[in-house]
């Protein structure tokens, strides 16, 4: 176990590669929205300035704090470390069913996604029992149903189970 | 004395059953909502409000809805002291500062006055700050009428200014974090022209960036992602308040009252110019040890650490209120998540509210002083409860936390797109936080964003596109000036030190 564990204090991202990345991708976006900025037109016309003239500058100034940002950071003489494996494992555990529990509600409607991702959380990384599991998870879905179907009256999105049950 | 009038005929709005109850559930909500991780004031109200929108349908819905909504920012406010104190995990930004002594005092078992402290702390900022609402905000809302584009548009260059002047962060960062904020809201159909910006054919971008959906991805799945890093266990210290540990400490209490007194000071500052609860908090800490009798002791459990900081937080998160109220400005991202349901509800925030929909201002503003006197009770006799929530192991609350994120990211616009988006603002909160790149600029430029550019599109009309209207006159010109100089300010005290450090040398 000694060896894992020293493994899972690696770091998996250094703090300078994690700004970089993050600098490149605000001067990407920055780019992208000067690009869009002149063919919309930047200038001055007749009526006023055109639809691209404000945005044209903050796009400007996302490239240039981006670019601030990513020299500092390798400028930074420490080597710090951003993430753990440890830690990147952990986030990757929620984040990853997170998206498939996204995938899910507009498969089969909120009610029933949550039900599953609730379970399934509760099972892999709590390590329940099925009956606790079971309790809570349908408890949740069905107290949110009352919630917002009954008393708010707020329609949130079914799939193929409310429909089979004539609940939509 | 208009406002004292004002403001019994607002109690009369307020003082009903009904609001009364919404209070009370809307304190507990929050307290709730500040206690549980991942969700916080802005990202709580932003997941409700959606629920409002048949309520302020009704005749005088709005200033229930309101009531219910600000009640909760107020329950999460006094929340995040709670879990500071006993679990030395901040539940809310604002209370970091609050672990420093607050913890210290639970962990030699002085839970019950560290909280009292706290609560009290708390309750006498929020009622400074809603003092000097009442007086003036009424004041400000006047002088506001007068206002044209260029003004309105100093005043956003000053609320986005100061941001990169009074922040901790990296200034670059929050002028990236910012322009991201402004880039984003310029997605979608541009009003004065007609044209479509940045959505390359996308139909989904049409409508443009919804800030709710940012909100709640930035401040909700960020800090779920966040949290599991350190792992599923929480260890905290039990506690119960007393009857007569309350009354000791609030005989113990009167004699900070300079610290006090500054910590209000200097949260209403800081909340009107839209530096914030958190800069307040820390501020505010750091004065009360430079000037406190024990200043070497702050750090191992000092009472002063612990009312300084909420007090400053609380005066900070009331304040806020006042600029969203009079102009428009909401001087946080929870006032701006506020601000935004006001705007739903068919309310134009600004000025003129407090000539057309006076039942409403006064009416929320009665409700700040009831909504905290209710905080303070239930805070004060409901600590157990509350504390036990976090005793629910994680794995449990964590998947139904993300389930309400994205059921309340669907309900803005009863869209899958958005709850994709969440999910994508989520991954960007995370990674943001961990880098130190602030996330309350990047929403209030999103809030703020078309108006700031529709102000300065009017003021460039008006003067030909000369920059010279934003100095054309007093006023306008004050404002510019005042802008600058915070958005300079690292530059400045920068080059302040390195003049100083020669001094010195020589």
């Amino acid at each position: 176990m000694a060896s894992n564990q020293e493994n899972d204090e690696r770091a998996a991202t250094s703090v300078k590669v994690a700004e970089c990345i993050v600098a490149a991708v605000i001067i990407a976006l920055g780019v992208l929205v000067m690009v869009d900025s002149l063919r919309l037109g930047n200038r001055w016309v007749s009526d006023g300035p055109q639809a691209g003239y404000f945005p044209f500058y903050i796009g400007v100034i996302l490239c240039i704090s981006g670019a601030v940002n990513a020299l500092r950071a390798l400028r930074d003489p420490y080597v710090r470390t951003f993430v753990t494996r440890g830690q990147g494992k952990l986030v990757l555990l929620v984040l990853v069913p997170l998206v498939g529990y996204v995938a899910l509600i507009a498969l089969l409607g909120i009610y029933v996604a949550s039900t599953i991702y609730i379970a399934l959380f509760m099972i892999w990384l709590g390590k329940y029992g099925w009956a606790k599991t079971a309790a809570v998870s349908l408890g949740v879905s069905l107290a949110f149903f009352l919630m917002f179907e009954v008393w708010f009256k707020v329609p949130l999105i079914k799939g193929p189970l409310e429909t089979a049950l004539g609940l939509n | 004395m208009d406002e004292i009038q004002s403001l019994i005929g607002g109690f009369g709005v307020a003082l009903s059953w009904f609001n009364l109850m919404l209070m009370l559930v809307g304190i507990m909500l929050g307290v709730i909502i500040g206690v549980l991780p991942g969700l916080g004031g802005a990202n709580g109200v932003a997941i409700l409000l959606p629920l409002t929108f048949s309520m302020a349908q009704q005749p005088g819905g709005a200033t229930s809805g309101i009531i219910l909504l600000s009640c909760i920012y107020w329950g999460a406010l006094f929340g995040g002291a709670i879990t500071s104190i006993l679990f030395n995990i901040p539940g809310e930004p604002w209370s970091v500062a609050t672990t420093f002594d607050g913890y210290p005092m639970a962990q030699k078992g002085e839970a019950g006055r560290a909280l009292t402290a706290a609560f009290s702390g708390s309750f006498v900022g929020a009622l400074f700050a809603v003092l000097l609402i009442t007086f003036l905000s009424p004041l400000v809302a006047k002088f506001a009428l007068k206002f044209g584009p260029a003004e309105f548009f100093s005043v956003y260059l000053l609320t986005f200014c100061a941001f990169v002047g009074l922040s901790k962060e990296a200034p670059f960062k929050v002028v990236a974090s910012m322009m991201l904020g402004f880039a984003l809201a310029a997605v979608g159909l541009d009003t004065v022209t007609g044209q479509l910006r940045m959505t390359f054919g996308s139909t989904s971008l049409l409508k443009g960036f919804d800030f709710l959906i940012a909100v709640i991805g930035l401040f909700g799945i960020g800090e779920i992602l966040q949290t599991m890093e350190e792992g599923l266990a929480f260890k905290g210290v039990r506690a119960k308040l007393k009857a007569r540990i309350v009354l000791d400490t609030w005989k113990e209490l009167p004699r900070y009252w300079m610290t006090s007194l500054r910590s209000c000071v200097v949260g209403c500052f800081m909340g009107i110019v839209p530096g914030g609860a958190t800069p307040a908090s820390f501020m505010s800490y750091g004065l009360a040890k430079k000037f406190s009798k024990d200043g070497d002791k702050f750090g191992t459990g000092v009472i002063e650490g612990v009312t300084a900081p909420e007090t400053a937080a609380h005066a900070a998160g009331t304040s806020a209120l006042l600029p969203m109220l009079t102009l428009g400005v909401p001087g946080s991202p929870t006032a701006a998540v506020l601000l935004g349901g006001l705007m739903i509800w068919g309310l134009q925030p600004g000025p003129l509210l407090f000539t057309e929909q006076k039942d409403f201002v006064w009416g929320l503003i009665a409700s700040m002083y009831l909504g905290n006197i209710v905080g303070l009770i239930v805070v004060l006799t409901c600590v157990p409860l509350f504390a036990s929530i976090l005793r629910i192991p994680f794995s449990i609350i964590a998947p139904v936390i993300l389930v309400i994120c994205a059921i309340g990211a669907y309900t803005v616009h009863s869209s899958m797109f958005d709850v994709w988006m969440m999910l994508l603002f989520g991954v960007v909160g995370y990674v943001f936080k961990k880098l130190g790149y602030p996330l309350a600029p990047l929403v209030l430029a999103l809030v703020l964003g078309d108006r700031a550019e529709d102000s300065f599109r009017q003021s460039m009309l008006m003067s030909q596109g000369d920059m010279g209207i934003l100095f054309s006159n007093g006023l306008v010109g004050g404002l510019t000036t005042l802008a600058l100089t915070l958005l300079f300010w690292p530059l400045i005290s920068m080059v302040w030190d390195k003049v100083r450090g020669v001094r010195g040398k020589s």
